[in-house]
């Protein structure tokens, strides 16, 4: 076909108008107001009594706050990871169609060094009231409380410590990770900006490279730090696919978070060069990696299920036979599959901004459903519950991340103007 | 005159100068009947302006109906004709049937795309495909042209736009 030489703008910066800052921090201030509300609400209306006569501790109002950070510290961790290992994925695939949204995806990044000093704080804060590993009598074995299984996972938190101490190895292991993270979205961003200065493919090789360096360390780093920081809450349980579940959970939610990103720089006229067929692969990859959490939920359900093995079935029935959890893990499925799989099947929905827009906005929503699923059973029990205080950390957390990810982003430049693939994405055509 | 019988052939080298010629030859009214191209040419379907295709709506269909039959048909057999416990579990325990549903789905939905396919392009084996120009398998894009859908023009005009659409030769062809 004729090759009409294409005329884009590609020195474009986004500009983080007062406007938009105003809408993020509209919401902020919204969540705010509701997390105040909440935690009001549970420090007079709290269920003391209830959990005393459970014969469990008391409950604290708080406990509740520490496992709300905890669920968007896991979640905004991990759609801000995700950014950077889909623009990782870009490279090493060699994919050309993505060349001008590469920095949309990398710019999610900017939100990992908050997460990994919130994560900290919060696991030094909240420690025993999230993870009950961090109980020193459940190692005692003169200890009524002694607890033969959990010894036995006893080194994998503490080693080389003795258990029951100081968690070192786990520690280690969250310091290790969000500082490869950092590490690896900083060299991206130093090459790709050295790329707008001085051209030509050597960057681009660089990249590709050091874009397979992230991969490898990022398939054993997700699956790890999902052991650590989700499943580890539910100490005595174990499922062997649980880190793909998160990864998969975090991954087309990052997606989704993408998608949205890069139809609103185009709502305000940036981007020009990415047109529907662009969008139609976002589109697709959010619509394929929805059916591929499903798939894996399914999986760990099913041969649970199936096998009925007490200490594995625990995870479920605690989940389903609850008032409070049960109708979620419903919620659960119908927002994260039914609804995108039913809505995105077609080809005109995957390329139009407003099927997507609702589409990414109610995966977003329902991948944090879900990790509430995965939280708060286990350190809430029975006083959990999605009310003002969830919504409201929610939207705290949600233009926390927005308003880092798009000031990161109005830094540099938008589009990577020497990019040896801008020309192949500008005829992407499906 | 009868239909699919008598053909105008426009043989093209370049896939670039057959692109513009089809929307050429389009644009003068002629009616094309099929453009053969040794390798796919993209962007052809749409000079050509065909409409994009409905076998996605054949295989969702197909695919319901896979999802169906398999629901139907397990519950029949573990509900109601043979109730079984299995593993303890409910004789309609819905979980279980899940992965026979998937597979019943796309099993279906992949064997009626191919069916559909099949037919709507009157592929069969004993079909006896027309060549209407061997080195369309080789290095040439031939245009057909149906003079039975031009009659309103004549022929030697048709054979005019198609050389000076950039056509090396023009042939006809009829097919008993």
């Amino acid at each position: 076909m004729a090759h009409d030489v294409q005329h884009y703008n590609l020195d474009q910066k986004f500009d983080f108008t007062a406007a938009t800052k105003k809408s993020v921090f509209t919401v902020l201030i919204i969540g705010a107001a509701l997390l105040v509300i909440g935690i009001v609400m549970a420090m007079f209306g709290g269920h003391h009594e209830e959990a005393a006569e459970a014969g469990g501790h008391a409950f604290h109002w708080y406990e509740r706050l520490y496992a709300n950070l905890w669920i968007n510290n896991v979640y905004f961790t991990g759609i801000a990871i995700i950014g950077v290992f889909f623009f990782a994925v870009q490279y090493a695939a060699q994919a050309g169609w993505s060349a001008p949204i590469s920095r949309v995806m990398l710019s999610f990044g900017n939100w990992l060094p908050y997460a990994g000093i919130l994560m900290i704080v919060t696991f030094f804060v909240a420690n025993h009231d999230l993870f009950h590993w961090t109980h020193a009598y459940l190692f005692d074995t003169n200890s009524p409380e002694y607890d033969k299984i959990i010894d036995g996972k006893g080194s994998f938190f503490y080693w080389p410590m003795a258990k029951g101490t100081f968690p070192a190895f786990y520690i280690l292991r969250m310091v290790l990770f969000f500082g490869f993270w950092v590490f690896f979205f900083t060299k991206f961003k130093k090459i790709s900006a050295q790329e707008d200065q001085l051209g030509g493919t050597s960057h681009w090789f660089k990249m590709r490279s050091w874009s397979a360096y992230f991969i490898i360390f990022f398939a054993v780093s997700s699956s790890v730090s999902a052991w650590d920081w989700v499943m580890s809450i539910d100490t005595h349980w174990f499922s062997t696919l649980f880190g793909w579940y998160v990864f998969s959970s975090w991954f087309v939610s990052g997606l989704s978070a993408i998608t949205l990103l890069v139809i609103f720089l185009k709502s305000k006229g940036y981007l020009e060069m990415v047109n529907e067929n662009h969008v139609h692969d976002m589109g697709k990859f959010v619509f394929g990696f929805t059916i591929f959490w499903t798939y894996l939920w399914f999986s760990q359900f099913l041969l649970i299920y199936y096998a009925n093995i007490p200490e594995e079935s625990v995870y479920f029935i605690e989940r389903l036979s609850s008032d409070i959890y049960g109708p979620y893990i419903f919620v659960n499925l119908i927002m994260n599959f039914f609804l995108p799989f039913l809505i995105l099947m077609t080809r005109d929905a995957k390329r139009h901004g407003i099927f997507l827009k609702v589409v990414c906005t109610l995966i977003i929503a329902g991948h944090w459903v879900d990790f509430f699923l995965m939280v708060q059973p286990g350190t809430l029990g029975h006083n959990g519950g999605i009310g003002f205080m969830e919504i409201g950390m929610f939207l705290v957390y949600g233009s926390a991340v927005t308003f880092v990810v798009l000031t990161g982003l109005s830094k540099g430049n938008l589009i990577p103007k020497n990019h040896p693939m801008l020309e192949e994405s500008y005829h992407h055509h499906i | 005159m009868e239909r699919d019988k008598n053909f105008i052939l426009g043989v093209y080298d370049d896939e670039d100068v057959l692109l513009h010629a089809v929307s050429e030859v389009r644009t003068s009214g002629v009616k094309i009947h099929e453009v053969y191209t040794p390798y796919p040419v993209h962007g052809l379907e749409d000079v050509l302006g065909y409409k994009r295709s409905r076998l996605p709506i054949a295989a969702f269909l197909f695919g319901l109906l896979g999802t169906t039959l398999a629901l139907t048909m397990q519950l029949y057999m573990m509900r109601f004709d043979w109730p079984m416990i299995i593993g303890g579990k409910d004789f309609a325990a819905i979980p279980d049937f899940i992965p026979v549903t998937f597979e019943l789905t796309v099993l279906l939905a992949a064997f009626g795309m191919v069916g559909v396919f099949m037919i709507s392009s009157d592929l069969k084996p004993w079909a006896q495909p027309r060549i209407f120009d061997l080195r369309s398998t080789d290095d040439k894009h031939i245009m057909a042209i149906d003079i039975a859908n031009n009659t309103s023009m004549e022929v030697a005009k048709i054979q005019e736009i198609l050389k000076s659409s950039g056509a090396t030769e023009v042939n006809n062809k009829s097919f008993e």
